[in-house]
């Protein structure tokens, strides 16, 4: 699991070049709470596994990255320890957990601080750098400072800061596709790029630390679905690129959806869980109050996957429709076979032009 | 690269590739000297004991029957060097439970020339003589399994045998004796081959070789004979290919209906070796006193394919190859299905194919990887040529939920390929687990 540690690198990296000071701050508190709390849990004998397993260490990083940048350090740190106790240790460690624990832990701030959650910060501000974002350092149990008070104070608008899921829902703002891709165009709040989250996925898919075919199918249904609402009410809803680039789809189709441990073990149940998650998605984009629905359906996803792994187990060998040839039969059934070359004589062979000479 | 598979058209579904480690490729044959005691163990194949016909005190020529087959699903055994019976008793077998054996003390000066066996005009006995012939000669499947070979030649009423298939995949990593055989008794192979053709009245017969052994493949295709009914067929390179089932799928594109036996598609699967042994013993009447073991691991000294008469000793063949001061772990068969053996007393029985040693050093690492939890990653799933769910099945063996197992989730079909356990990536031990559960399962439906 340390190559999902790596893949993450690069992506937590655009996160603080993104936000600078107070994302670098936030990465590393939600994650050294996780640690902290499995640590805990681990020595109290509560759940199996270990620190060097690594699993720990991707929960504090995803944590992280799905939490808006100038979200309170203490808060951040609650986010660990409940991913860790609620989604975890709950169920006996790791393997063993039903929901993936980071987003339990996201959940459960987001119905602890629903405020605080939804205050979301331009990127690329100039003094990120030197100066934490005033939210980050509040106190435990206090108010947070007013971000866009402090916003204001540097001539930026706060609205402009609202992430492109929330300016679509309130505002029928579309961010274009290819700035929401890099995320590099103006002070969009928006997370780390898609488009390098989708190449560190396809590394680990390549190395096989992932299984490609959830993201595709997460992606897939959710485009397809998108798609499909866009053709017939076009005016009233997004593009589907809009769909897939926003919010938290590509994050949450690379490395949340694919959890091992909350995802089904059978290739067809797969599909099915992906497909559910992005049909998911965009119902509750669309059709719900909450700007975004790639938490819940994931969460969704995770508890319907026993019963996806049930209908979709895997068809023995000699139990299906088995009797079917494939490319690599070398030799017909015939039972009056008799040579290569008659069989061969007696087997229509496959050409692209009809005319073509034979090659002697 | 699973997506890659999915273009290129495979032999069989799933799978695994381990490194194939066949060291010992390019070993020519060598005979292995007499063990001075030989424990000829009376179950060295599935089926009924044999019974003995020899006392203790008794002098026996080499070649010589020293027991006889108990009825049908049974075969008799062969005296492997000249000697005196020893004993008649107990002796550590390398499945486990001690089984009655014969214990030989060679003479010492005694010739490795065969002195018993009457030569027979093979070629004038109709089918159902070639099969009582094979009975005779103490036959049984030299791959591995050591299945009886007179009960697999023979056609059972209404069945047809179109094809008979040679197996000479040998996907163990490893091992390299079928390979040796295929180069060096090509002839033999080709004799041992019409025979069982006549035997079950196949009309043709293809020999399936992994294309890592284009060698093998080449010599066979020379040593051909024009009738032009045997073929050599290359399928490309994967475990468990040796399956027959699997094998079956590579050449002809179809699956085996679960529960039946490759009859029900009028085929027939043997392996070279015993088809070349066949064809060396039958013209000459003689039994099956020795076959063809590769010795190889890290920790022996001078690996080779050795031809170890039945009943040597694993200390003494050992010893032989130099390998044991450095012995740590000593596996019988491939390194993916063989088994370890507790005691190096156990002796070289028919279906040895290989003897695998390692030392401390190379067991070091295996030994420091911990068992983790199972967090469902699907690896097993991916890799089970079956198309079984081991991830489930763990679990389930895990809390001895043994009946579900075999009723639910197909756990008979499991024929203990070991790829769930290669491919897992937290340690499980996976087919040990399905090996004890399927144990539980035949002992409640024998009760």
């Amino acid at each position: 699991m340390a190559n999902v540690v790596y893949s993450l690198l690069p992506v937590c990296a655009f996160f603080v070049y993104q936000y600078g000071l107070s994302a670098a701050a936030s990465i590393l508190v939600v994650t050294a709470s996780c640690l902290l709390a499995e640590r805990f849990f681990v020595r109290t004998g509560t759940q199996a596994g270990s620190l060097s397993d690594y699993s720990a260490t991707i929960t504090g990083l995803l944590l992280a990255l799905t939490l808006p940048p100038g979200f309170p350090l203490w808060m951040g740190a609650v986010a660990g320890v409940a991913a860790i106790a609620l989604g975890k240790a709950l169920f006996g460690g790791i393997g063993f957990n039903v929901f993936n624990p980071a987003l339990v832990g996201r959940a459960f701030v987001q119905a602890a601080f629903p405020a605080a959650i939804a205050t979301y910060t331009p990127s690329f501000l100039p003094n990120r750098f030197s100066e934490f974002i005033p939210s980050t350092l509040a106190w435990p149990l206090m108010a947070p400072a007013d971000t866009a008070a402090w916003l204001k104070a540097m001539q930026y608008d706060a609205l402009a800061s609202a992430s492109p899921l929330a300016r679509w829902k309130f505002e029928g703002f579309v961010t274009p596709a290819w700035d929401l891709i890099t995320s590099l165009a103006g002070h969009m709040a928006v997370g780390p790029s898609p488009l390098l989250i989708l190449v560190c996925g396809a590394y680990l898919a390549l190395r096989r630390f992932m299984d490609w075919r959830i993201p595709v199918a997460v992606l897939g249904s959710a485009g397809l679905s998108a798609l499909v609402i866009y053709a017939a009410f076009g005016t009233k809803y997004p593009d589907p690129f809009f769909m897939l680039f926003s919010g938290g789809m590509v994050l949450g189709a690379v490395y949340m959806a694919t959890d091992m441990a909350t995802s089904p073990v059978t290739p067809r149940g797969m599909w099915l869980y992906g497909a559910l998650i992005g049909v998911l998605t965009v119902v509750i984009r669309y059709y719900s109050g909450l700007p975004e629905g790639v938490m819940y359906a994931i969460l969704i996803g995770n508890a319907a996957t026993p019963l996806i792994e049930r209908i979709t187990q895997p068809t023995p060998f000699g139990k299906g429709l088995s009797i079917r040839a494939r490319r690599s039969a070398s030799y017909t059934m015939h039972p009056d076979y008799i040579s290569r070359e008659e069989a061969a004589a007696k087997t229509p062979t496959k050409r692209f032009l009809k005319n073509k000479p034979k090659k002697k | 690269m699973k997506l890659l598979s999915y273009f290129r058209g495979e032999a069989f579904q799933r799978g695994v590739h381990p490194p194939s480690c066949k060291h010992t490729a390019d070993t020519p044959i060598r005979r292995l000297p007499f063990a001075p005691r030989f424990v000829v163990p009376l179950s060295q194949h599935i089926g009924k004991p044999s019974r003995p016909i020899v006392r203790v005190g008794e002098e026996v020529l080499r070649g010589q029957p020293i027991a006889e087959a108990d009825g049908w699903l049974s075969v008799p055994q062969h005296a492997p060097a000249t000697g005196v019976v020893e004993a008649i008793e107990l002796r550590p077998s390398a499945r486990g439970p001690w089984t009655e054996s014969i214990v030989i003390r060679a003479y010492e000066a005694s010739t490795q020339e065969v002195l018993w066996g009457t030569p027979q005009d093979i070629d004038a006995f109709p089918s159902q003589e070639i099969v009582l012939a094979v009975q005779r000669t103490g036959m049984v499947g030299l791959g591995g399994a050591a299945f009886p070979s007179h009960a697999k030649l023979t056609v059972p009423q209404g069945a047809k045998v179109e094809t008979l298939l040679v197996n000479g995949c040998e996907c163990e990593p490893y091992l390299t004796c079928d390979h040796r055989l295929m180069v060096e008794q090509a002839d033999e192979l080709m004799a041992g081959i019409r025979l069982a053709m006549r035997a079950t009245g196949a009309g043709r017969a293809i020999i399936g070789v992994e294309d890592n052994k284009p060698e093998a493949a080449e010599v066979l295709r020379r040593a051909l004979p024009p009738q032009g009914d045997i073929f050599v067929e290359k399928v490309p390179t994967k475990y468990p290919q040796g399956s027959e089932k699997m094998l079956i799928t590579a050449l002809f594109g179809v699956e085996v209906p679960s529960g039946k036996l490759p009859l029900s598609l009028g085929m027939v699967v043997n392996n070279v070796g015993t088809l070349a042994a066949l064809g060396k013993l039958l013209p000459a009447g003689r039994g099956l006193i020795e076959r063809v073991v590769t010795i190889t691991g890290p920790g022996v000294a001078r690996p080779g394919n050795y031809l170890v008469p039945l009943g040597t000793p694993l200390s003494f063949v050992l010893d032989f190859a130099g390998a044991r001061a450095a012995a740590r772990q000593v596996i019988l068969g491939g390194p993916m299905m063989g088994q370890a053996v507790a005691s190096l007393d156990v002796p070289v029985t028919k279906g040895v194919s290989g003897v695998l040693v390692f030392r401390g050093e190379d067991m070091a690492e295996r030994e420091g990887r911990r068992t983790y939890p199972c967090i469902k990653c699907g690896e097993c799933v991916e890799s089970c040529p079956m198309g079984l769910n081991p991830s489930m099945l763990g679990m389930l063996a895990a809390q001895r939920e043994y009946e579900l197992m075999g009723q639910q989730y197909h756990l008979g079909d499991c024929f203990e390929c070991g790829c769930c356990t290669y491919t897992c990536p937290s340690n499980i031990p996976l087919v040990q687990q399905f090996r004890v559960a399927k144990q539980i399962l035949r002992e409640k439906a024998a009760a």
